[in-house]
């Protein structure tokens, strides 16, 4: 007997072969591997211990910049909050030579019009959250009237969050089916999948949701909306790593790895870094399939760029706090 | 993208930088005597040999050659030593053993340093896994010195005498703490010979001991090759013989010791199956199997060489266990990115060698990474052979080397068959998701030690040892007291 009447009843998962998840539009499914909690954080520690140093730690540094969607999701943000930050993203540093601009910001949909203009000609990409940020549980319809009314105002890209009242109770084909409409109503914009992994349970849930969000036609897949106390973590960015590893390798397509909330020090940036490397290989390691949703980050990595060029380290009132 | 920015990004490179850990808190001698009674005594015998750098091929140090006056010497002092230190209350060795347990985690990077110069083994495996480990075997046993009377209910304890133990090159400071610590906390007294290509941490630790109140000729270090160690097995004044290493030799040492009043304990060799399902958490298990054959150069006696992997998923586990073999980093010892080190001796490079090729002309598939290796020193790539058989001697001889040898299998009882089918049996690994084929296949295996979905996890807590050619008797845990003690029977009246 059902204590709750499930308006979508869906099939029991089975730990390898995903009967539960939806085919790909050419209609060949995906299978889904088991993970095991002991396993996958010991080799996320063991990645963590690289040693990135000097000539390697600069272009750690460098490629971390460039993959940095520079955020702001407060609801004080103002158009001159906005724009501020748009002039930093795309000169992070003027005072120091060479710096490259970071890769998006990121903001609400109402100020995706502010940021479009002051990004213009940068090559900044324009970020927008959009279809009921942080919990996603909006009504679908006004959900995918904020994405496309964000991307008309001038979003490159979307980032929605996975319906995780329909994932956690097996609604898979609900869960598919809005990220699927989210992905049309995007257009040409690129469409991330926050998947909120603090919230998801277990890291089995992680790479189910990592393989949903994909097979519905994901761009890139997300970890958190920064907005609750667990979000990126090494493990966590393991397991969202291989399954990505996995779609790539069943179905040819490469989708992109964006880690969110949490990450404030460049030293957390490499060890992504090294992570991704040595998980997807050094054609992750670019601003098309490998984004940091940052705030403070920045001025972290800007720092150590200093520190290696200058041999000291900088005042934190050396730099900009925009 | 787009991408319109107007600086032109740096070229990426995340190549590693070098990151050697800094030998300067080494200090190595150009020549070591033995440690015989508390003193450090030349050799009677005026021999020595040489022990070298495996990454470099240059030479560290003399050593001193203990020859049957010396080995006479060494287990004079220890019976000499015997009746003070089995008389102690156990307390009172307890907190020697405390002390040296301390005093490795006290000079911790010293001996990691030191082990990974002279065994050629990644600084990250001795940093992380062989002190720590050693100095738990230490604090484990001080635990449990001062609680014999409790360990066997029914029986009263005493120590059995003067310890022989011979202990192998992979793990020297390990096998020292394996051997030392249960023969000390029960009372014994010891003579240790290291393996003579890996001496300087074991001598480094007669520092420790002294360091630590260990009153002297309780533990004696006398270093050589196999002459030695046979003289010592061959003395009339031991009581205990401990040996860690082959098998063939282990099969001399009891042929040697028949008919003597001498117990003993072999720790032998193995060719470990690790098992994954088709419903294994596949990536976890591929670092699973990586860890359980390319762990410390493949160089582990219960090393997961054989991999026994369910049909059904054994392309999808090859493709990822190729691509991850193509990220192990081989090189220098003392790099904290090196995950490969040195092969420990060019004898053994040979032998892994000459496996190797017996696979090729066997008829099974080579796989290695393209990775670089360094001009000197002993380096063997990782090696993974498909299309292996039971019958090829790449599936039934110890390689004790880098060498994986993949068979596959259809059901649990195949896989149950395929691995027992070894003269071996020491340790095997079972990678499913399923609790209840956990537990089926742990019943089913003749293995003294099996996993569950991790590979080559050591604890104190834990016996150690082997069935059929991989020896008898255990070390660790309450069983790891038993060989060193002679147990009466108390009968209430």
């Amino acid at each position: 007997m059902a204590l709750i009447s499930d308006p979508d009843p869906a099939p029991v998962p089975s730990a390898s072969h995903a009967s539960w998840l939806p085919p790909l539009p050419d209609g060949s499914t995906v299978t889904v591997a088991p993970v095991d909690a002991v396993g996958l954080e010991e080799r996320a520690a063991g990645l963590g211990a690289r040693s990135i140093k000097t000539s390697s730690k600069l272009a750690a540094l460098d490629l971390a910049i460039r993959c940095i969607d520079l955020t702001t999701l407060e609801g004080t943000d103002t158009p001159g909050k906005v724009a501020a930050l748009c002039a930093k993203a795309a000169r992070p540093d003027p005072t120091m030579a060479g710096i490259p601009p970071v890769a998006a910001v990121c903001v609400y949909p109402e100020l995706v019009p502010v940021a479009a203009r002051a990004v213009h000609g940068t090559g900044v990409r324009v970020a927008s959250v959009a279809g009921s940020f942080p919990a996603g549980l909006g009504p679908l319809e006004v959900r995918l009237a904020e994405i496309r009314s964000a991307v008309e105002s001038g979003a490159d890209e979307i980032d929605i969050v996975l319906n995780r009242s329909a994932f956690l109770s097996g609604r898979y084909q609900q869960a598919f089916d809005q990220i699927a409409a989210s992905k049309e109503a995007c257009g040409s914009a690129h469409l991330k999948v926050i998947l909120e992994t603090g919230e998801l349970g277990s890291y089995d849930q992680v790479r189910r949701a990592s393989m949903l969000a994909m097979v519905a036609g994901a761009d890139f897949i997300k970890t958190s909306t920064g907005k609750i106390g667990t979000n990126a973590t090494p493990p966590t960015a393991l397991c969202m790593a291989e399954a990505i590893r996995d779609f790539a390798d069943q179905t040819g397509r490469a989708v992109g790895l964006k880690l969110a909330g949490g990450i404030r020090t460049a030293k957390q940036s490499w060890q992504y870094l090294v992570l991704v490397q040595e998980t997807l290989g050094a054609d992750w390691l670019t601003p098309e399939r490998f984004r940091l949703g940052a705030s403070s980050l920045l001025n972290d990595v800007l720092m150590q760029i200093a520190k290696l060029r200058t041999g000291a380290y900088q005042r934190p009132t050396d730099f900009t706090n925009d | 993208m787009a991408d319109s920015s107007p600086t032109t990004p740096t070229p990426f490179d995340l190549d590693y930088a070098a990151a050697p850990e800094s030998t300067s808190i080494v200090s190595i001698a150009e020549r070591y005597s033995l440690f015989i009674g508390g003193d450090w005594v030349e050799p009677r015998s005026e021999a020595t040999f040489t022990t070298v750098n495996p990454a470099t091929e240059e030479p560290l140090a003399e050593i001193a050659e203990a020859g049957a006056d010396d080995v006479d010497r060494a287990v004079a002092a220890a019976r000499a030593a015997f009746d003070q230190w089995s008389s102690w209350p156990g307390r009172e060795r307890a907190k020697v053993l405390y002390r040296v347990a301390r005093l490795l985690q006290e000079r911790s990077r010293e001996f990691a340093v030191l082990e990974s110069i002279d065994g050629g083994k990644p600084i990250k495996e001795s940093r992380d896994v062989d002190v720590p480990l050693a100095a738990a075997h230490f604090f484990y046993y001080a635990g449990w010195a001062d609680k014999l009377g409790y360990a066997f209910p029914g029986q009263r304890p005493s120590p059995v005498g003067v310890a022989a133990q011979i202990i192998p090159w992979n793990f020297p400071l390990l096998m020292a703490s394996w051997k030392l610590a249960p023969a000390l906390a029960t009372g014994n007294t010891v003579v240790l010979k290291p393996a003579e290509t890996t001496p300087l941490t074991a001598l480094l630790l007669a520092e420790v001991l002294q360091e630590a109140g260990m009153p002297p000729g309780v533990v004696n270090i006398i270093t050589g090759a196999g002459a030695t160690g046979a003289a010592l097995v061959d003395h009339p004044g031991i009581d205990k013989v401990a040996f860690t290493g082959s098998t063939e030799v282990g099969k001399h040492i009891q042929r040697s010791l028949a008919g003597r009043d001498v117990r003993l304990t072999l720790e032998l060799g193995g060719k470990a199956a690790n098992i994954v399902f088709e419903d294994a958490a596949i990536d976890q298990a591929v670092e699973g199997v990586v860890n359980g054959i390319y762990f410390n150069q493949g160089h582990v006696c219960c090393a997961g060489s054989r991999l026994l992997v369910q049909e059904s998923v054994a392309d999808l586990l090859l493709d990822k266990l190729k691509r991850r073999l193509d990220t192990l980093r081989v090189g220098d010892p003392l790099d904290k990115n090196t995950d490969v080190g040195a092969i420990n001796s060019l004898a053994q490079l040979d032998k892994i060698e000459e496996l190797v090729a017996s696979g090729v002309a066997e008829g099974a598939q080579l796989y290695q990474p393209d990775c670089p290796l360094p001009e000197r020193g002993w380096f063997h790539r990782p090696t993974l052979f498909t299309d292996v058989s039971l019958s090829h001697r790449i599936a039934r001889e110890e390689i004790f080397g880098p060498v994986l040898s993949v068979l596959t299998f259809r059901t649990p009882d195949e896989a149950v068959a395929k691995a027992n089918n070894t003269p071996y049996g020491l340790s095997a690994g079972i990678w499913t998701e399923k609790g209840s084929r956990i537990l089926w296949m742990a019943d089913q295996l003749k293995a003294g030690v099996v996993w569950a979905n991790t590979f080559n996890r050591l604890d104190p807590t834990s016996p150690f040892g082997g069935y059929r050619e991989s020896g008898f008797g255990r070390e660790g845990g309450r069983h790891g007291l038993e060989p060193y003690l002679e147990l009466t029977d108390l009968v209430a009246t």
